[in-house]
């Protein structure tokens, strides 16, 4: 018999759970009987909610939840609310029903959930369904755990029904119903049309992590067979009957306006069908791609830049550095730090200057959106479908909820699907309204358009300023960040700035977990009509820079080791202790090195998460470096898939080392330099690392992977160069000098 | 009218002999398994074989390819091609999968000429494939094991 022996979720519980989060789990929903009548099959068959995922379970037979469906031929299908983007979460989120269901894994497909936000709301937004801040996992434990236990509940409901024995006898070991006693046995398909006639409980047992069989064991990734044969389906990949490729001209700066355009040479282009404007510049819609591209290359246009952006990033940073002169918005006051700084023995500083950056991913931003008779239909690699849903509505005149979307794979995000003003979808919007819906458009950017469209990680400049005593303990700590907010002007804005603080200005900073008695965070907040957004990790791509590479800078003039520098200022906090002796013990901290080698460490909390790093450099005489060797620990609680956490270790840390080394969008007379791969370099296999990661064994709730290794190699490497070298930066990319 | 082998089998175009390989393959022929990343040879994710070698299908001309053979990822099927997919499977390499057609179509490309590739050449193979999500720990662990699967 089952060693469920605790109820977590007693009904009082499990009914608040529902009623604060806007119904996450719908166990009204149960159609016994019933195959699913709505799928993408009635549009098109080539994607949808079904093929992004997985097959499609034609002959389901039990709904329990908006999570799962178990068909008659043993198939389980977990319905899968967040966007897959990389981060893994078609198969984490499918292993958390499947633990709890006792499914076999590889009888377990997964399904992209539609738009829905009453169904698939994120537990930690409200009412709003969309995926970010590293939180797919998180919100979705207790949710998608009991959906898993609620299934599997009434598989075991009808088999005692069936069987003519006590439910307690009956077992559930990988996919299978059995009775020892009397030795008979089902597989869940076998029974799926009987429990889809049992009641949906109102409790439901959960397991206490010691009784995991999956979570915290390497299941292989439900998306990988797609993803290596060349199947899995992404926007750029979506075609419909007499679909339309639109490629669009967009302004040469922000705020420049259409003075005219003459499309009668685009319109001689074979293929070219139409010419269009829109709010955002003149759409060419083609049979194909290069049909548009020829016919956009072939518009003439004319732009008033009268009130166009026109200051480059130099004057920006000499705004910024002047503005750091004067105090800001307070993020956090401890104690009196001016006066504690004028109180010491020794006083230290440094200012460092962030540039703006692109999220570059792969696949350029695009979006496919038909008219249908009931309101509109869209593809997308859809990371924020209330807020998409509305913005697309709001286009068309329609309700949000006539507007149906195909979470589709996405190739990369990095923060910027999830865009505050939906806005490549709004684009797409625009130009199917100009051509009254006749056809259904696929609105693909170049590179060039991607990068060159804004909603960078903002352009920063910090200053710090401490003091240490004749011992050498730091005593004073004051900290002036300077940049664009990403909240104001956004639906975010309520919500994410409080007393005119941004707080994803100073995340990172104004958090600072070093035990210093006299602390000042303040924050200046600039306005540029340059379009800033999340970009992974958010406020800690810059503040685990400046705030780790100064403590470093602090404990070199205090005399001492890095780590035994920060060791009794992170006295109240274990878990970035924790991190940062494990780390410090898997790298061999503290063992000799080459000569022109070194190492550097720093440590940080993100997303709830805490991560640790450990760079190894060689410095070559050139002012050229490579990073060798970088060891990572990592908190993050449960670690339900502990190889996809070492995959976003890995890669998130490579995302990281991109800024570090090389990426940076610069603006010249208001006109963005970089335009692609060329001149806006991310990372080659040639300069990725060997990685080793180490996950700390824990029991807490998951806490968030995709982002927490990102912000932590900039300072790591940093602080390696500086224990080589001796020199200190002040701006990245990281360039030492000759 | 251009005449290539395609996967295999013949392919008559009547496009634009300027268009770019990678479109014709995409939007004419319908496999969409190339992916289009860049526009510029820099980024890998176009990547397919002309005779056997690796291209980025973005910057070729259709009409440079008559008469040759084009492999893409659909049309892989080698020993060689088998070995990479196998590895790439079981490491789980992928995360967003955007780059990896790209990636495979490399590494295939790198071990059909040379089986048992060093560190130093497979950073060399495969510097033209850019994969945001970072992968590349895996990828050259991927390339290693199927390199000792083909013995």
């Amino acid at each position: 018999m089952s060693t469920r022996h605790s109820l977590r979720m007693t009904r009082r519980r499990f009914l608040v759970n529902t009623a604060t989060v806007g119904a996450g789990l719908t166990l009204g929903m149960l159609l016994p009987g019933c195959a699913r009548e709505e799928g993408p099959e009635e549009v098109m068959p080539e994607a949808g909610p079904g093929k992004a995922g997985g097959e499609v379970v034609r002959d389901a037979r039990f709904e329990p939840n908006a999570f799962i469906r178990i068909g008659t031929d043993d198939r389980v299908t977990v319905i899968i609310k967040h966007l897959e983007m990389g981060q893994g979460t078609y198969t984490g989120l499918a292993t958390l029903v499947a633990e709890e269901l006792d499914a076999a894994w590889d009888q377990v497909d997964v399904e992209g959930a539609p738009a829905d936000a009453a169904l698939y709301n994120n537990l930690f937004w409200g009412k709003l369904q969309g995926t970010g801040g590293s939180t797919a996992i998180a919100n979705s434990y207790e949710q998608m755990r009991n959906a898993g236990a609620a299934a599997r509940h009434m598989l075991v409901m009808a088999a005692a029904r069936q069987w003519g024995v006590r439910d307690s006898e009956i077992d559930v070991v990988d996919g299978v119903i059995s009775h020892v006693a009397s030795g008979r046995q089902a597989r869940f398909g076998e029974m799926s049309e009987a429990a889809a006639r049992e009641a949906v409980p109102d409790t439901v047992f959960v397991k206490e992590p010691d009784e995991f069989r999956l979570i915290g064991t390497r299941l292989p990734r439900k998306d990988s067979k797609a993803k290596v044969d060349g199947t899995a389906v992404f926007t750029q990949d979506i075609r419909l009957p007499g679909m339309l490729t639109a490629l669009v001209a967009h302004p040469p700066r922000f705020g420049a306006r259409l003075k005219s355009f003459d499309a009668g040479k685009a319109m001689i282009v074979p293929g070219v069908e139409e010419v269009v404007e829109i709010p955002t510049g003149v759409a060419v819609l083609a049979t194909d791609f290069w049909a548009a591209k020829k016919g956009r290359d072939a518009l003439h246009l004319e732009w008033d830049e009268t009130d166009a952006f026109a200051l480059g990033s130099t004057e920006i940073l000499a705004q910024y550095r002047e503005l750091a002169q004067a105090p800001g918005s307070p993020a956090r006051s401890e104690g009196d730090a001016g006066q504690a700084l004028q109180g010491a023995d020794r006083k230290l500083e440094t200012a460092v200057a962030f540039p703006y950056l692109a999220h570059a991913a792969l696949e350029p931003m695009n979006c496919v959106i038909q008219k249908t008779g009931k309101g509109v239909e869209v593809w997308n690699g859809e990371q924020y479908q209330t807020p998409d849903q509305a913005a697309v509505a709001g286009v068309f005149g329609l309700e949000p909820e006539q507007v149906r979307i195909n979470m589709l794979y996405a190739g990369g995000s990095f923060g910027r699907r999830a865009n505050p003003d939906s806005d490549y979808l709004v684009e797409t919007a625009h130009i199917v309204k100009a051509i009254g819906g006749r056809a259904p458009v696929k609105m693909v950017w170049t590179r060039e358009d991607d990068m060159r469209a804004g909603y960078y990680r903002p352009l920063y400049f910090h200053t710090l300023k401490a003091g240490l005593d004749a011992e050498g303990n730091p005593v004073a700590w004051q900290h002036r960040i300077v940049g664009q907010s990403i909240a104001a002007d956004t639906a975010f804005e309520g919500a994410l700035i409080k007393d005119g603080v941004d707080i994803t200005s100073v995340e990172g900073a104004s958090n600072l977990p070093y035990a210093i008695p006299d602390i000042s965070v303040d924050l200046h907040s600039p306005v540029h009509p340059v379009p800033v957004q999340w970009w992974r990790s958010v406020g800690s791509t810059h503040t685990a820079f400046a705030v780790e590479t100064f403590i470093d800078q602090l404990a070199a003039a205090a005399g001492r080791d890095p780590v035994e520098f920060r060791r009794p200022l992170l006295r109240d906090h274990p878990r970035h202790l924790g991190v940062m002796e494990l780390v410090a013990e898997k790298a061999g901290w503290g063992g000799s090195l080459p000569e022109g080698r070194g190492r550097g460490i720093a440590v940080h909390e993100s997303f709830n998460s805490f991560v640790a790093q450990v760079a190894e450099v060689t410095v070559s005489g050139d002012g050229g470096f490579s990073v060798d060797r970088v060891v990572i620990a990592v908190d993050c609680g449960v670690a339900v898939n502990p190889d996809i956490v070492r995959a976003q270790m890995e890669g998130g840390m490579a995302f990281g080392l991109s800024a570090a080394l090389e990426s940076e969008l610069s603006f010249s007379e208001g006109r963005p330099v970089q335009s692609n791969y060329h001149d806006y370099r991310v990372l080659r296999i040639g300069q990725m690392p060997e990685v080793e990661v180490h996950i700390v064994p824990s029991a807490q709730p998951p806490t968030g992977v995709g982002e927490p290794a990102t912000p932590v190699i900039a300072p790591a490497v940093a602080n390696a160069l500086s224990a080589v070298t001796g020199q200190r930066f002040s701006s990245l990319p990281l360039k030492l000098n000759a | 009218m251009i005449s290539l082998l395609l996967n295999g089998s013949t392919q008559e175009l009547d496009v634009d002999p300027d268009m770019p390989l990678l479109w014709a393959i995409r939007d004419i022929v319908g496999l969409t398994g190339t992916k289009f990343g860049c526009g510029m040879a820099q980024c890998g994710a176009c990547t397919v074989h002309l005779d056997g070698e690796p291209v980025r299908s973005c910057v070729i001309p259709v009409s440079a390819v008559q008469g040759k053979s084009v492999t893409t990822i659909e049309g892989l099927d080698t020993e060689a091609a088998r070995a990479v997919q196998d590895a790439w499977e079981r490491l789980d390499v992928v995360q967003c999968g955007y780059c990896q057609s790209g990636q495979i179509m490399s590494a295939v490309a790198l071990l059909s000429r040379n089986p048992q590739p060093n560190d130093a050449q497979i950073n060399e193979a495969m510097n033209g494939n850019i994969c945001r999500c970072g992968t590349y720990v895996r990828i050259r662990a991927a390339i290693r094991e199927a390199s000792r699967a083909l013995g």
